[in-house]
C-alpha cells in the first residue's frame, strides 16, 4: 500500500537520444533520425536536448544488418573495456565510441533517455522493449504511450532475463527504451509502419517534457511479456533448418501457443507441434536476422508489474 | 514496338515438341528463400524423373545463398542478354556473369537445340503480388498453357501473368536460357525469411506446372481460348527524391501500399511525403502497379512497375507425335 507521499523522484530528463540505424536495414528509424538531423523541429520539447543519432552508418549506408558483428549486442562490459584500435571490429569500436557520448554506460554522465529504432519482420505490431522490471520512470512512460494510442495497442516485452538477455546500444543510458515495429521486411520503408513509430515517439516525448514540468504521476500498473525461452528452427546433422514456422503460428505474435499448437512445418508437409507445459505467449515469430542466431520465436509469459508514483525531484 | 494480339475467334491448333528436359532453379537471388528450400527439398528427395520428365534442380547463385544476399558483385538475373553471356572472361570479370556463362552451358545455350525444353525460375519479393508468372512472349504456348492450367488449379493465392515485351537477345533472365522458360514469382515476404504460407503457394505451382508438363508430354489436348489477368510492362515509376543527396524523400502511399495489380487511376495517391504532402498519379491511362516496394529495386531507382492489363488468346495445343 503506497501512501500518497511515497513518490520517487527523479531527476529531469533533460538529455534524451533517439538512436536509428542500429540494424542498417531497419528503415523506419534510419529514415525518421536522418529526417530529424535535417530538420528536428518536430523532437524538440521544452527543457529537453533531444539528439537523433545514426549509430551504425557504415551498415546504412551499405543497407544491412552489420558490417563485421551485430552492433546492438555489442554493448559488453568486455568490450566498452576493451582497448580501443583500429583491429577491432567495426562495430565494437564504434560502441566504444558511442559510450563515449552517450554514456559512460552506468555512469551519473549518461545521457538520461534513448530510444533505439527498430524494425522486424515478426508483426509484433508497436512493441517496447523494457530491459528492467525496476525502471519506474520507463514504465510510466510506456503506461502513458499505451493509453495515448489506445484503442491501438503497444505491447510490452521485458527482456530481463539472466540469460537472455542482450547488451543493447540503448543501455548506455539510464533509461534505455527499445521501438520495435514490425511488420516490415529488412530494406523496405513502409509507410504504416513509419508513421506508427512516429506517433509512439512523439507520445513519449510529451510525456518527458510533462515529467520535467513537474506533473506526478500516480502508481500505476503495466501488463508485461516477460521473455521466458529462445525456440530454434529444428535442424538436420549440418545445421540446416528443416522446417518453417507453422501457417498457424506465423503472424500470431502475443496470442496465446497452447501444448499441442502447431508450431512448425517440415518441407515436405508434417506438422511438429508446441511441447511446452503450459501456455506461452509467443513474439519476434520469424524474424529475419534471428536465423543465424538459432531462434524462430522466443516465448513470453504475462505478468503485471507495479510502478509507484514519480515526479521530477 | 507492339505485337498485334491475335484476336480470332478460333486459332489453328498447335502441335509441340515434347516437353522432356526441365530445369527448376532457386537461390537465383540468394536472399529468395523459398526457391531456395524447395529446390534443397526437392534434391534430398532425389526427385530427378517426374514421369517423362527429366527434372534439372540448380542453386543458381550458391555464393549470394550461402551469405543470404540477392548478389555478391551485380545482379545474377541481368546477366542472360547475348552480349553477356558471349563477352569474355578476364580477372576483373564479376562472379555473376561468370556463373551465368557457367549456367548458359549447363542449361542452354540459349537459343540453341541443345538448351532445357523449359527452365522454371523460382522468386520471391517483398511486393504483394501473389503468384505470378513472368516471361518474354505473348506467343509461347506452353508457357500460357501452364498459366492457365495453374490459374485454374490453384486457388490459395492470386495467379497472374506479366508480359515483359522484349527480343530474345535482350531477354536478361535466366529463364530465357530454356527453349520455353518462365520465372515464378511469389510474394508478399521478406528476404532472408521462410514463410510456410508462401513456400506451400510456390511449391503448389511447381507441382502444377510438372503436372500440366506430363500431361501435355502424354498427349492430352489442351483447348484454346481466353486468358486473363495478362499485364504488359509499360514503364517503372521512381521515388521522389532529393535532388542533393539522391535520398528518397517519401513512402509509397499506404492506399497504393499491398495493391499490386489494382488499377492506379488518375488522381490517385501514390506516394506519402515525409513532410505529408501526397504525390498523385498524373497519367492519362488507367494503369496497373506491380512490384510496388520491392526491397532490391530501391537500388534500381524503382518504386513500382506500371503494366496495362490485358487478355490473350491461346491456339488449342497438343503434343507432336513422331
Amino acid at each position: 500500500m503506497t501512501s500518497s507521499t511515497n513518490v520517487s523522484c527523479f531527476h529531469g530528463a533533460r538529455r534524451v537520444a533517439i538512436f536509428g540505424g542500429t540494424h542498417g536495414n531497419e528503415m523506419s528509424g534510419v529514415t525518421l533520425v536522418n529526417l530529424w538531423i535535417q530538420n528536428g523541429k518536430e523532437i524538440q520539447r521544452k527543457g529537453v536536448e533531444t539528439k537523433p543519432f545514426i549509430t551504425n552508418p557504415r551498415a546504412v549506408e551499405k543497407c544491412t544488418r552489420y558490417v563485421d558483428t551485430d552492433l546492438n549486442r555489442a554493448f559488453t562490459t568486455e568490450n566498452l573495456s576493451a582497448p580501443s584500435g583500429d583491429d577491432l571490429p567495426y562495430e565494437v569500436q564504434r560502441a566504444q565510441q558511442i559510450n563515449e557520448i552517450f554514456g559512460p554506460k552506468g555512469s551519473p554522465e549518461a545521457y538520461d533517455v534513448i530510444f533505439d529504432l527498430h524494425n522486424t519482420t515478426s508483426n509484433m505490431g508497436c512493441t517496447l522493449i523494457l530491459e528492467s522490471s525496476k525502471d519506474h520512470f520507463n514504465l510510466q512512460m510506456m503506461h502513458y504511450i499505451k493509453k495515448a494510442i489506445a484503442p491501438d495497442s503497444c505491447p510490452v516485452l521485458l527482456t530481463e532475463h539472466p540469460l537472455l538477455k542482450y547488451s543493447t546500444s540503448r543501455s548506455v543510458a539510464k533509461h534505455p527504451i527499445g521501438l520495435e515495429v514490425g511488420p516490415q521486411p529488412q530494406g523496405v520503408l513502409r509507410s504504416n509502419i513509419f508513421e506508427s513509430m512516429r506517433v509512439v515517439l512523439k507520445h513519449a516525448l510529451d510525456f518527458i517534457e510533462l515529467f520535467n514540468e513537474g506533473l506526478e504521476f500516480p502508481p500505476c500498473t503495466v501488463d508485461v511479456f516477460r521473455v521466458s525461452e529462445k525456440m530454434d528452427y529444428p535442424r538436420d546433422t549440418n545445421g540446416n533448418i528443416i522446417a518453417m514456422v507453422h501457417p498457424n503460428l506465423q503472424d500470431c505474435d502475443w496470442e496465446p501457443l497452447n501444448p499441442g499448437d502447431p508450431m512448425f512445418q517440415t518441407f515436405d508437409g508434417t506438422t511438429i507441434r508446441y511441447e511446452g507445459a503450459g501456455t506461452v505467449y509467443p513474439t519476434f515469430i520469424n524474424e529475419a536476422a534471428y536465423y543465424e542466431k538459432q531462434q524462430a520465436f522466443v516465448t513470453t509469459r504475462r505478468e503485471t508489474l507495479a510502478a509507484g508514483a514519480i515526479k521530477k525531484a | 514496338m507492339r505485337k498485334k494480339m491475335k484476336k480470332a475467334l478460333e486459332m489453328e491448333p498447335v502441335s509441340l515438341p515434347a516437353q522432356s528436359r526441365v530445369a527448376l532453379c532457386g537461390g537465383t537471388h540468394g536472399n529468395e528463400m523459398s526457391g531456395v528450400y524447395l529446390v534443397r527439398e526437392l534434391q534430398r528427395q532425389k526427385l530427378e524423373k517426374a514421369g517423362s520428365v527429366t527434372l534439372t534442380t540448380v542453386i543458381s547463385n550458391p555464393r549470394a545463398v550461402q551469405v543470404c544476399k540477392r548478389y555478391t558483385d551485380m545482379d545474377l538475373n541481368r546477366c542472360f542478354t547475348d552480349a553477356i553471356l558471349s563477352s569474355p572472361v578476364t580477372d576483373a570479370t564479376p562472379y555473376e556473369v561468370r556463373r551465368a556463362q557457367e549456367l548458359n552451358t549447363l542449361l542452354g545455350p540459349k537459343g540453341s537445340v541443345e538448351a532445357m525444353d523449359l527452365v522454371c525460375d523460382l522468386h520471391n519479393t517483398t511486393a504483394n503480388m501473389g503468384l505470378s508468372l513472368i516471361s518474354y512472349s505473348d506467343q509461347d504456348w506452353v508457357i500460357l498453357h501452364i498459366y492457365r492450367h495453374i490459374q485454374r488449379k490453384i486457388t490459395s493465392a492470386p495467379v497472374r501473368f506479366i508480359l515483359l515485351d522484349l527480343p530474345l537477345a535482350d531477354a536478361y533472365s535466366q529463364d530465357s536460357l530454356g527453349k520455353h522458360g518462365f520465372s515464378i514469382e511469389v510474394g508478399p515476404q521478406p528476404h532472408g525469411v521462410v514463410r510456410a504460407d508462401i513456400f506451400n503457394i510456390m511449391k503448389e505451382a511447381v507441382d502444377q506446372t510438372l503436372d500440366w508438363v506430363q500431361c501435355f508430354n502424354s498427349g492430352s489436348a489442351f483447348e484454346g481460348g481466353e486468358v486473363d489477368d495478362v499485364y504488359t510492362f509499360v514503364k517503372s515509376v521512381d521515388y521522389p527524391r532529393d535532388p542533393e543527396t539522391n535520398q528518397i524523400t517519401a513512402a509509397i502511399h499506404p492506399q497504393l501500399q499491398d495493391r499490386d495489380f489494382c488499377p492506379l487511376h488518375p488522381g490517385d495517391p501514390m506516394f506519402l511525403m515525409f513532410s505529408g504532402e501526397i504525390v498523385k498519379y498524373e497519367g492519362v491511362e488507367v494503369l496497373h502497379p506491380y512490384f510496388v516496394n520491392e526491397c532490391a529495386y530501391y537500388e534500381k531507382s524503382i518504386a513500382f512497375h506500371l503494366a496495362r492489363k490485358m487478355t490473350l488468346t491461346i491456339p488449342p495445343l497438343q503434343v507432336k507425335r513422331d
